[in-house]
């Protein structure tokens, strides 16, 4: 009897290897190696003031949409398994700016597969895991354009080179720590010598409240050491600055929480679904402030302390098939001190040329409305009441977003 | 930030205690490959079912909670066939588990054990959300339930060789079993045979295949499209001249097409269990099919 069923176990252990080998299939996302995807993004925009956030030196991509049409976005992406052991993603962003086509380098990193023991390392180029927006690509966000407080405190995304660690906690609930060391190039970083002053660290977790409703908190810091950090940004119109602004010999730190929270009856988002959010960083900087006047050919400099913090919340509630509103509320405020002037300015002048001093705090309340005709396309209205400068505006933008190719993921 | 570290810890530690596991972890897409774990495995395994009858296990996100579950699992079993592309591979990068990934013997696809219906040669996304691998919804034909299981009896002895003997024993059990089932419900279905049926979406076609019932039309003009009102009155003049004995979604499909068709045409709608408790009664893979069969039954006597 013994015998019999050993004979059978091996025929069946044998059996299993040929068949599992020639029938087993594979989840790729696409047909092909590698998955190639489009996204195509189209605007419209309509507004008056320029873009202006006083307390905070602009940098990496803030700005918004060029007036009138424009394009936004158009994303590449290739990815695949590299092998058994890493998988590969390369992301190009092909936009056209003042009539000039550029292309920009978003994500190119490896990342381990089923390394073990919950750990996995990327590395190469790719979205800090910091926050809970800042992994996510901007056509994949709930609003055309991303929060004040990203603009403020990253330059919209922190995308940084470097490597990250990532350990998923061996729990029952979601627990995961990631450490990062980047560059510390990017905004709010700045060139520095070794380039290797970036410096992250975060912890995410979450799980569900019930079947229909789910939810993901998350604490991040940032920091980085800076030789240069050049300021204005990515904002459009003047092509030659009047002025410009650095700072020296800087540091800077950023602290963050985030929460996710989202909602479908009986956790079947297809006919309607709730996703609120909120998220707030903190941010404390210093170094020097080097100002030139170009136009009256004045340089000043001085001490700069900058204490900053932001928030955003926002709900997106999709009423109906196809259908879905969103609300947001963003506010950001600025502490910085200008000291120990020297050049042309005082301190008091510097504050205002520069407006990094300032009473004036930035708001803005957005509306939006998509339409998504099927998983892959949709089209957005977004209104705003924009007191992000000192002179309020109304803004609108139109946008569409169409994604050719493999089937993206959809992340929590 | 010290006082953060601490409650970190403590969290973590909490966490190490709770995720002791008894058998053989188990992370199942859909409520019947869960079901089809329990009978196979006799106790031995630890299943833990991701998606319920109520979602569309097309459209999950790869949330917190199944990242935690993922990172436990020793197989993962699922449809397959790109049902979850939009999902499961990330669920499956995120876990960091090596156990599980594509290719390795923790990763059991269903759909691609059997023969599917509808591979495509070439895909558009004008056809809808169709997949070139097929249609896999293919747990409603017992013909290739009983295929599937075989070959996950297979991988279960594979990945835990000592309890082979008993996974072996149960998969005896569950195939003499099955195959008596599948003999009454045959019988019992004969009048489904030839029956024209309205779908919403092509989710039931392996159990048509089975039954050989024809498809009459479905709510859904491509796959994954809602179904709008031109489709619809196309469906209502189509049925006049060739018509249909009944109308029928599952649970987490919107009924509103359905009941609109039905009042137009006089056809019966009615809403049947998709997958395993997706009604009270409909408690495994055996009392699904009866009450899928009397439901289908019953709706075709009362035309």
């Amino acid at each position: 009897m013994k015998t019999h069923s050993l004979v059978m176990l091996t025929t069946a252990l044998l059996a299993s290897e040929i068949s599992y080998a020639q029938s087993s299939g594979r989840i790729s996302g696409s047909e092909f190696n590698p998955a190639l995807s489009l996204v195509l993004e189209g605007r419209y925009a309509d507004y008056n003031e320029d873009f202006e956030l006083p307390g905070f030196q602009l940098g990496g991509e803030a700005g918004i949409y060029e007036k009138g049409f424009s394009i936004g976005h158009n994303e590449l992406t290739l990815s695949a398994n590299v092998d058994d052991k890493f998988y590969g993603l390369f992301n190009l962003a092909i936009a056209s700016e003042a009539g000039e086509t550029v292309t920009e380098l978003e994500e190119a990193y490896i990342e381990t597969l089923g390394l073990g023991k919950g750990l996995t390392v990327k590395g190469g180029q790719f979205y800090s895991g910091l926050g809970y927006l800042n992994t996510i690509h901007d056509h994949a966000h709930d609003f055309a354009d991303v929060p004040l407080v990203y603009a403020a405190m990253f330059g919209n995304h922190l995308l940084e080179k470097g490597i990250q660690l990532r350990w998923l906690a061996p729990t029952d609930f979601f627990l995961e720590f990631g450490a990062e060391l980047t560059s510390g190039a990017e905004f709010p970083g700045g060139e520095n010598e070794d380039n290797n002053t970036g410096r992250t660290l975060f912890v995410k977790t979450g799980g569900d409240f019930s079947v229909s409703s789910s939810w993901q908190a998350g604490l991040s810091y940032y920091t980085a050491e800076f030789d240069l950090r050049e300021g204005g940004g990515h904002a459009h119109g003047g092509a030659t600055a009047d002025t410009d602004q650095e700072i020296l010999d800087g540091k800077t730190s950023i602290s963050g929480i985030d929460f996710v929270y989202k909602w479908a009856p009986n956790g079947n988002p297809a006919q309607r679904n709730l996703k609120i959010q909120f998220e707030y960083f903190l941010r404390d900087e210093e170094g020097q402030l080097e100002y030139t006047d170009n136009i009256n050919s004045l340089t000043g400099s001085a001490d700069y302390d900058g204490d900053q913090s932001g928030f955003y919340i926002q709900g997106v509630y999709q009423w109906m098939p196809h259908w879905r509103a969103g609300l947001r509320y963003d506010h950001l405020s600025s502490d910085n001190q200008l000291s120990n002037a020297v050049g042309g300015f005082t301190n008091d002048e510097l504050g205002e040329a520069t407006e990094l001093v300032t009473g004036h705090t930035p708001k803005r309340t957005s509306l939006m409305i998509d339409y998504s005709p099927s998983e892959f396309s949709r089209f957005r209205i977004q209104y705003m009441k924009d007191d992000s400068g000192e002179v309020s505006d109304d803004r609108i933008y139109l946008q569409f977003i169409a994604s050719l190719g493999s089937h993206g993921a959809h992340k929590f | 930030m010290k006082k953060l570290g601490n409650l970190l810890v403590v969290i973590l530690a909490l966490g190490f205690f709770n995720a002791a596991q008894a058998g053989l972890g188990i992370f199942a897409c859909e409520p019947e490959w869960g079901s089809l774990a329990n009978e196979l495995a006799g106790g031995k395994v630890d299943v833990y079912t991701a998606t319920t009858a109520f979602q569309d296990p097309h459209r999950i996100e790869a949330r917190p909670s199944l990242i935690a579950k993922m990172r436990h699992a020793d197989l993962v079993i699922c449809s397959g066939a790109d049902l979850e592309v939009g999902w499961l591979p990330l669920l499956i990068r995120s876990s960091a588990n090596s156990k599980v990934q594509i290719g390795q013997p923790g990763y059991f696809e269903a759909a691609m054990q059997v023969e599917r219906l509808g591979v495509l040669e070439k895909v558009d996304r004008a056809m809808g959300d169709v997949h070139g691998k097929g249609n896999p919804h293919v747990h409603l034909d017992p013909r290739r339930v009983a295929a599937i299981a075989k070959s996950l009896t297979q991988r279960l002895i594979e990945l835990d060789p000592a309890n082979a003997s008993v996974y072996q024993q149960q998969g005896e059990k569950f195939q003499t079993r099955w195959q008596s089932a599948m003999a009454q419900w045959r019988t019992k279905a004969a009048p489904l045979k030839g029956q024209r049926i309205v779908v919403h979406h092509k989710d039931w076609v392996y159990l048509f295949d089975w039954l050989g019932i024809e498809e009459a039309a479905s709510l859904e003009p491509k796959p994954g499209v809602s179904p709008s009102t031109s489709h619809l009155a196309d469906i209502v003049s189509g049925l006049k001249s060739n018509p249909a004995t009944l109308i029928i979604y599952s649970n987490y499909q919107d009924d509103k097409a359905a009941r609109w068709l039905s009042a137009r045409t006089n056809i019966q709608a009615v809403q049947l269990p998709f997958t395993v408790g997706a009604h009270d009664q409909a408690r495994d893979l055996f009392s699904l099919m009866d009450e899928l069969l009397d439901a289908l039954l019953i709706g075709i006597q009362q035309k």
